[in-house]
């Protein structure tokens, strides 16, 4: 209240404060000088502010060609049009997110680095991201959610912890050459039918590279006729093609540690590991109705890393690399307002017996938070308008899922949509949501004053 | 500086021999009309009068271009004034225009610039000659393609082709693939083929860039459904819920939907175009297989350690249903603005066999002129894609997407390019991507 009150009593100082100068102890000049001197201004003022401001609201009531007059039909179809209101979503969540994670990190930053020796060194590393475009930053973000770990930073993380834990099989997307024969069982493969002892099973695989067997695979072969249960797992494919499936022709190698599990009324019984040749023995295990299980263990693919720039993750993604950004542009200004509290306030805590806690949570946050506010607000602003970041790092795929205000403004009326109707409805929806934060940031500015 | 131009000039002069040689050859073709026949002798003697003509193209576009300018101004005498016009042709060529101080001729890369033009009055219909020309050294459809109303205004300098499907030449001998598929059943037994071989995505489809979408959508549609529909399509006579649009995504569907064939469809629609070839061209690919146009060759030399005709090689896009060749792509279309002798001889120039030798001869053409010699091509490769368009004959048709209003065919993330995205995603919604298809195309065409 008293910020509002002194605010509107300076500015109508200053309002009041101007003619004097102009009078000084003459009499009263003809007002036209005045308006003579304002004129410059003015005219720009009106020429790139006031004009395209009015001119898109009288834009917004026309349709696409901009001849027919259609009230406030553009509007509604804002609040109908699907990826409008995705768009209108993904702004929320903008809003609410960036700035607060921004000015939170800000503050931690600028109050860590007032304690630390190289705390120059470290806030300009923070804020060197603000010298990079937004263009150039989605460039490199789009780099590093690469999906492919090999050139992705954040794949590459995330897939060398995860194999950390979980270690790749041996074969992964290898299947059988014959799905009837071996069909899909729990991510394995288990044989339709039941193998019986002396008879050893043939199971044929392919999808797998033949150069990338292990060095140890030999030649395949049937496995020796015996009373146990035995079998061959094998690669049925040969580099350069030919030979007939299903059967072990000559160059075709055996696929040495497969595990294969043999199950009797739905539990494994035995569980063995192919030889070099690809051969399996449960010698122990003798008659019939046992079914043969390869299990998931063996062929499971390898973790690819997360799909950052998908459609669930793209928006949390895109606005992780504008806290890289603006992370540092909190820091300075926070930085600048913690070195603007009085010392002996601190003093004065800590000497009464304030903890450190007590003196951050008690004094500096209540002296600091004029600062926070206008960082905050400033973020706001400038998450509002957001658009580049988004244009370029999102996947043409999950653009629509990525969409804000500003990109869809662009879209609808640049970006092929041709409707500037509907485009100026959307740039005014825009501008309305900014006001009330401009507002509050003037009314301070003045306040400050 | 010296070296490179006696080279470009010896280039030259042996294009302009053999094209000599391939215009003596097709004397026959062209014998109903005398002017069909490139001879020297055709062309009025211009001398003193210069001939503006306006294009896109620049660096070593350009140079190709400079030839054939150079070429009739030997012929002629006249003199050339060209100018770039950059991406921005349509606002270049229309300010000119409402100036009234347009180019004599100007080359348009959109055949929707034409009709625009055509219908606007702006440009002045081909001379008997030209027209002639054309006819004597084009299939008809190149003629209807470059007519608005039943008028002739153009003549394709050149034409692309984008019904080439490009594979990696080891991964094919590696699973024993010995001929190039043919028909749509062989491409996806081949892929089943490379898929049993290790190839983990046998099929590389660039997902993320919408477009390659619509040329996998246009090339299956024109070759199902058959070049008439096409054209309805393309003009939006038929809606897209017809049952010809139900069956081309049904066969699309057998690739999309099948995870052995393409991989996870989530991960193609991250892959740009640039990076579906590099993934089936690089030192250690994951794919065999990417079909798009024949610049993917460009792609190939300048991102992959492959080499394009050995490592690289390409086959047309197989027939469906035993539908006869057909070819998807563009071209650009000369059209004169002026009713000058030069304008009007410089397109009846360009309609020779000469003249589209010296335009294929550095490489970065190809053409629809079908009594080009062939061996006017500097290499095997676009000598095929050359070959393949005129072999399609009147069966060549325009990029579909290109044709339609840029807010359905062209914008990214938007219309076709999304709703083909989601269909890729999602192969079982046929009708719900042909319901959002139409919808999208409803909006635009209207």
């Amino acid at each position: 209240m008293a910020v509002d009150a002194t605010g509107t009593a300076t500015g109508g100082g200053a309002a009041a404060a101007v003619p004097p100068p102009g009078t000084g102890g003459r009499r009263r000049q003809v007002p036209w000088l005045g308006l003579l001197f304002l004129a410059p201004a003015l005219i720009l003022l009106g020429a790139l502010v006031l004009y395209p401001i009015v001119f898109s609201i009288v834009r917004s009531l026309f349709d696409a060609g901009g001849e027919t007059f259609v009230g406030l039909g553009n509007y509604g179809r804002m609040f109908t049009d699907h990826d409008t209101l995705i768009a209108l979503r993904n702004n929320v969540i903008w809003v609410v997110v960036a700035p607060t994670i921004a000015t939170a990190l800000g503050l931690i930053f600028a109050v860590l680095t007032e304690r630390i020796r190289w705390a120059t060194a470290f806030k300009a590393l923070i804020f060197m991201p603000m010298a990079v475009s937004f263009l150039a930053t989605g460039v490199i973000f789009r780099l590093v959610y690469d999906q492919d770990p090999a050139k992705g930073v954040a794949n590459a993380v995330v897939v060398s912890v995860h194999d950390l834990f979980n270690k790749s099989s041996e074969y992964p997307g290898a299947f059988p050459r014959d799905k009837k024969a071996l069909p899909a069982h729990d991510g394995g493969y288990e044989t339709a039918k039941p193998v019986a002892a002396g008879t050893p099973a043939m199971l044929p695989l392919v999808g797998f590279p033949p150069a990338q067997l292990p060095d140890s695979a030999t030649q395949a072969k049937a496995a020796e006729p015996s009373s146990g249960l035995s079998g061959t797992v094998w690669l049925d494919f040969k580099p350069g093609g030919g030979g007939t499936s299903g059967v072990i022709d000559p160059g075709e190698k055996g696929m040495p540690g497969v595990v294969v599990q043999a199950v009797r009324d739905g539990s494994v019984v035995a569980t063995a590991t192919t030889a070099d040749d690809g051969t399996f023995h449960f010698d122990s295990l003798s008659g019939g109705a046992y079914t043969l299980l390869l299990p998931q263990s063996n062929f499971a693919e390898p973790f690819n890393g997360v799909l950052w720039l998908g459609p669930t993750l793209v928006t949390p993604a895109i606005i992780a690399s504008y806290i890289w950004i603006y992370a540092g542009f909190a820091m300075v200004l926070i930085a600048a307002g913690l070195a603007s509290i009085p010392r002996d306030t601190l003093e004065a805590a800590r000497v009464d017996g304030a903890t450190e806690w007590q003196v951050f949570r008690r004094v500096t946050m209540p002296l600091l938070s004029p600062v926070l506010v206008v960082v905050f607000v400033t973020l706001v602003i400038n998450v509002l308008k957001i658009f580049d970041l988004v244009y370029i790092m999102a996947p043409g795929s999950v653009q629509a899922e990525a969409n804000v205000l500003a990109l869809q403004m662009w879209l609808v009326s640049f970006g092929g949509g041709n409707d500037f109707g509907f485009g100026s409805a959307i740039g005014v929806f825009l501008f309305l949501l900014v006001i009330p934060a401009m507002a509050f940031n003037i009314r301070r500015f003045v306040g400050e004053r | 500086m010296r070296h490179a131009i006696l080279k470009t000039t010896a280039v030259a002069g042996l294009a302009v021999l053999l094209a000599a040689c391939g215009g003596g050859s097709s004397a026959p073709g062209g014998g109903t009309t005398s002017s069909g026949e490139p001879s020297e002798g055709a062309f009025p003697d211009l001398s003193g009068q210069t001939i503006s003509v306006d294009a896109v193209w620049t660096g070593a576009e350009q140079e190709t271009f400079q030839k054939l300018m150079s070429d009739f101004e030997s012929k002629t005498g006249a003199k050339f004034n060209y100018t770039s016009t950059g991406d921005q042709i349509a606002t270049v060529l229309g300010t000119k225009v409402q100036g009234g101080s347009p180019p004599d001729v100007a080359i348009l890369p959109q055949p929707g610039l034409l009709n625009q033009f055509a219908k606007a009055g702006n440009l002045q219909p081909l001379s008997d000659e030209a027209s002639a020309a054309v006819d004597a050294n084009y299939s008809p459809i190149w003629k209807e393609l470059g007519s608005v109303d039943g008028k002739a205004y153009g003549v394709w300098v050149d034409a692309s082709n984008k019904s080439t499907v490009w594979y990696n030449t080891k991964e094919f001998d590696n699973a024993g693939i010995s001929s190039e598929p043919q028909t749509w059943e062989d491409f996806l037994a081949a892929g089943k083929t490379l898929a049993d071989a290790g190839v983990k995505v046998p099929v590389s489809i660039g997902g993320a860039d919408g477009w390659t979408l619509t040329d996998w959508f246009e090339n299956v549609y024109l070759r199902s459904a058959g070049a008439d529909k096409y054209d309805q399509l393309s003009t939006h006579d038929i809606k897209w819920t017809d049952p010809s649009v139900e069956e081309a995504l049904k066969t699309l569907a057998q690739l999309f939907g099948d995870k052995t064939l393409i991989g996870d469809p989530n991960r193609a629609l991250q892959v740009d175009f640039p990076t579906s070839v590099t993934n089936t061209f690089s030192a250690n690919p994951s794919s065999a297989i990417v079909f798009e146009g024949s610049f993917v060759a460009g792609v190939i030399s300048s991102s992959t350690p492959s080499k394009v005709g050995t490592d690289a090689k390409w086959f047309p896009f197989p027939s469906i249903n035993g539908s006869s060749p057909s070819v998807v792509g563009g071209g650009d279309v000369a059209v004169a603005f002026k009713d000058t002798p030069g304008a009007k001889a410089f397109l009846q120039y360009l309609a020779t066999p000469e003249a589209a030798a010296l335009m294929v001869s550095t490489g970065s053409f190809t053409s629809a002129n079908k009594n080009l010699d062939p061996s006017a091509y500097p290499d095997d490769n676009s000598r095929a894609v050359g070959q393949a368009i005129v072999d399609a004959g009147d069966n060549f048709r325009f990029d579909m997407s290109d044709l339609a209003p840029p807010a359905f065919g062209g914008t990214k993330g938007a219309g076709e390019w999304k709703d083909l995205q989601d269909f890729l995603a999602n192969p079982n919604n046929i009708q719900g991507t042909m319901k959002q298809l139409e919808a999208d195309a409803a909006a635009a065409f209207k």
